[in-house]
């Protein structure tokens, strides 16, 4: 039992960062822009986070740095794409690499170092429960801002004022700016937010995942978090679960590793990527279902006098 | 009460320049309150421009603008609505994702979107005969629905001045009389309306005052219902009009011959074919009509080969069964196509001219050999059509974008045409194109047709099909009535096949709310 409760643990603390990035990117999506430099902005955040924890000592200050750090690579991509247009696809791949460039050099001072993991909350009796205790309710604070970020993105899109024009911007430009709605401004601010969401990811790595900076720690987790938002047709319940089916298979396997299954380790690492292109592939069969979801104008350049 | 002897909107001297083009030349006109107001012009005269202005998508360069005799500018069109005026876009301003009601709520102001909207649209939209389901998608919707979303949506606003640009390309004749009930009631209520349209019999029946544009500038101000629909005409276009041809020649062998083809539509709200059948001879043009949403589509998919049969015996092309065959097969066989969505589906958007006759002209033209492109053959094609159709445009090097609806028509009839199909498919072929350029397109497949081409033309507009159909049918719910000579067919005939079967086929949104 007591294996049980560290696995799903283990689980909550493998998807939180991927459900910050991804729900951040739903969002920006949903908007009509294409942002790859996820995993950019993560380690960006990673970065700020770590050091600014060390530096002040305060967590809270550490994840306030983090999200503003991630805000910032995001204006940077988008002040190019919304103003001077360049193209999406090229500037967030450039953001990633530039993400991955900056954080290594300013995390030189900082390689080795180590802090205090992220306190745990812990609500008395109920956190002493047996099982639900330790399993629900006694996690740091992001693991229940993540989930609280779901339901409150799920909610904005679908029952805001707000959210509608943000899905009318990403659904068609066009239209929305002949009614006159302030297109670039929309996806400016979805941006910003995309970014400082990702930023909370990475700094969920370097500040409770594994309290240390490391070169790269990312690892790919921007990128798996930009399939989760295509493999939950951009709705954030199933972004939800797609960060919590990569998370469980990546901790199942690793304890499948410990076990000595007689499968190499190689194809075990393999599987949390296979498992995400196989549920891919099946959730993007239904293609009305899919159509119905995906904002039409996403990654398409908007030019205000047209 | 406001004073009636101010106008209501009162332009003075706007100009408005893009790089190399000066849109709006000084021009100064007045709609009076109440007034039924008509805008006139040809394709690039420079009306959507003028309108965008008055709505606050664009602001002018020069001149001033009076709205119920205080100074207008606005910046934004949300400016413009808050003063009342409300706008029917051309190219509709709606998002297909969204459903009818988030649809409306998004063309109006957060405190008059609030409350039960969806109630508000059922009422408004039974008050004025436009009938509406608010949660259905707008995607779901054929074109004549969706006009009735963007005009409900204005409606709800209750504006002094409603713009309609080009409201009734789209509509049948029963819809069209029904909005022009709707257009006389809110005058009567004391809304002006700006009136943007081709079709001068509608302007002659509905507005009481006319602006003619012509390259920018008012050339003309009259009071329609004293002018002729030829008047209009040569006001707007400055040349006379040729007449409409006669017709007198004799059909030849069966060309295009389609049996028992029945079909269920790829999309879920689409409509199924049910054993159509039809024969179209050498020399003649079959006109097929019908409300929006009635099968069209499908059976132009059906045509074209974007959706295939499994029998290759329900469309025979020259004695050839082709059903089971693709476009590329059946453009091989002596078929060509005008599909009715120019940009997208005519045409692509983003390529230019040249390279767009790449696209459906490579197979008949020999525009590519071994899978390389013959370019220079192909830029030769263009360069041919563009000269044989007066496509106005600065080069074949130009996207098709950036061509005006009624030049990017020709240029595409233009590119099928001079392919000398044997079957020429036609869907909507001047849809949202002014008389002129209408005009050419019916010239061209009246000398089609006398070459020995089968055509077939499917349209909402009875006039055209009237005007240049040698055989008519409507189609209905996915059913094709008789094909019959259209001398023989009254206009009430017609009303009845396409109404009869109309009131069948749509009530199931209706119903649900009745």
């Amino acid at each position: 039992m007591d294996l049980t409760i560290l696995i799903l643990q283990g689980i909550i603390v493998a998807a939180t960062p991927l459900l910050f990035a991804a729900i951040g990117e739903l969002v920006v999506e949903k908007s009509g822009v294409l942002n790859l430099g996820v995993e950019g902005m993560m380690i960006v955040g990673a970065i700020a986070g770590f050091a600014m924890t060390i530096e002040s000592g305060s967590h809270l200050l550490g994840l306030v740095a983090a999200a503003t750090a991630g805000a910032a690579t995001a204006a940077i991509f988008a002040v190019l794409t919304q103003f001077l247009m360049s193209n999406q696809v090229a500037t967030g791949l450039a953001l990633t690499i530039f993400g991955l460039g900056v954080s290594a050099l300013w995390g030189q001072g900082y390689s080795g170092q180590s802090t205090a993991p992220l306190a745990r909350l812990h609500i008395p009796v109920i956190s002493d429960l047996p099982i639900v205790g330790p399993l629900l309710f006694s996690h740091d604070i992001l693991v229940y801002l993540s989930v609280a970020l779901v339901v409150g993105v799920a909610w904005f899109l679908n029952r805001t004022r707000a959210g509608l024009i943000l899905r009318a911007v990403g659904e068609s430009h066009s239209s929305a700016h002949a009614i006159g709605y302030p297109v670039v401004k929309v996806r400016f601010l979805a941006l910003l937010f995309g970014g400082a969401c990702a930023g909370l990811g990475g700094a969920y790595l370097s500040l409770v995942q594994t309290p240390l900076w490391v070169e790269d720690m990312t690892a790919g987790r921007g990128w798996i978090a930009l399939a989760i938002v295509v493999f939950a047709t951009w709705k954030p319940g199933r972004a939800f679960a797609g960060a919590y089916l990569f998370g469980g298979v990546t901790v199942l396997q690793l304890h499948a590793q410990g076990f000595g299954v007689g499968i190499d380790a190689q194809y075990l690492s393999m599987l949390p990527y296979v498992t995400t292109v196989v549920v891919l592939v099946i959730i993007s069969r239904d293609k009305a279902r899919v159509s119905l979801n995906a904002p039409a104008c996403l990654g398409k350049p908007f030019y205000a006098s047209s | 009460m406001e004073n009636n002897a101010v106008a209501l909107l009162e332009l003075r001297g706007i100009s408005k320049r893009f790089p190399g083009v000066l849109a709006n030349d000084a021009v100064t006109f007045s709609v009076g309150h109440g007034e039924i107001h008509a805008l006139l012009g040809e394709n690039g005269a420079g009306k959507s421009t003028l309108v965008k202005m008055i709505y606050g998508v664009m602001r002018p360069d020069e001149g001033d603008m009076m709205l119920g005799g205080a100074h207008y500018a606005p910046a934004r069109p949300s400016e413009a609505r808050s003063h009342g005026v409300g706008m029917v876009f051309q190219h509709f301003s709606l998002f297909e994702a969204l459903t009818v009601a988030e649809n409306v709520a998004l063309g109006m102001e957060r405190e008059a979107a609030s409350g039960d909207l969806n109630q508000k649209i059922i009422d408004i939209s039974k008050a004025y005969g436009l009938p509406l389901d608010p949660t259905r998608y707008v995607g779901a919707l054929s074109v004549g629905e969706r006009q009735r979303v963007e005009i409900v949506r204005c409606l709800l606003q209750n504006p002094r001045l409603l713009i309609m640009d080009e409201p009734t390309s789209v509509l049948t004749p029963q819809e069209t009389e029904l909005l022009f009930d709707t257009l006389r009631a809110l005058a009567r209520e004391g809304c002006s309306i700006l009136y943007i349209s081709h079709k001068l019999e509608e302007i002659r029946a509905l507005c009481e005052s006319a602006t003619v544009l012509r390259g920018g500038r008012v050339v003309a101000t009259c009071d329609p219902r004293n002018e002729t629909a030829k008047s209009l005409a040569e006001m707007m276009i400055g040349s006379e009009l040729a007449a409409p041809p006669a017709r007198d020649t004799v059909p030849g062998e069966v060309r295009l011959a389609v049996n028992g083809l029945t079909r269920a539509s790829d999309d879920p709200f689409g409509v199924d074919l049910k054993d159509i059948g039809f024969e179209v001879r050498a020399g003649e043009i079959l006109g097929i009509a019908g409300v929006a949403g009635n099968g069209q589509e499908e059976l132009m998919a059906a045509l074209i080969g974007e959706s295939r049969s499994e029998q290759a015996a329900t469309i025979v092309v020259d004695g050839t069964p082709v059903g089971c065959d693709g476009p590329t097969v059946r453009r091989a066989q002596g078929m060509c196509f005008v599909p009715e969505e120019r940009l997208g589906h005519g045409a692509v958007p983003d390529m230019s001219l040249w390279e767009n006759t790449l696209v459906s002209a490579r197979t008949r033209m020999g525009l590519s050999i071994n899978g390389f492109l013959k370019n220079g053959s192909a830029q030769a094609f263009a360069t041919q059509v563009v000269a044989a159709f007066k496509v106005k445009t600065s080069g074949i090097e130009h996207s098709a974008a950036s061509l005006s609806g009624g030049n990017l028509q020709k240029f595409i009839v233009g590119r099928e045409v001079l392919q000398a199909p044997g079957v020429l498919i036609a869907a909507q072929p001047t849809w949202g194109v002014d008389a002129g350029a209408a005009a050419d397109i019916h010239q061209a497949l009246h000398d089609l047709m006398k070459k020995g081409t089968a055509i077939l033309v499917i349209s909402q507009d009875l006039d055209e099909l009237m005007a240049i159909s040698t055989r008519f049918a409507v189609i209905a719910n996915g059913r094709l009535s008789t094909p019959r000579p259209v001398g023989e067919v009254s206009i009430e005939e017609i009303g009845l096949l396409m109404g009869g079967v109309h009131s069948d086929a749509v009530p199931a949104s209706e119903a649900a709310h009745a």
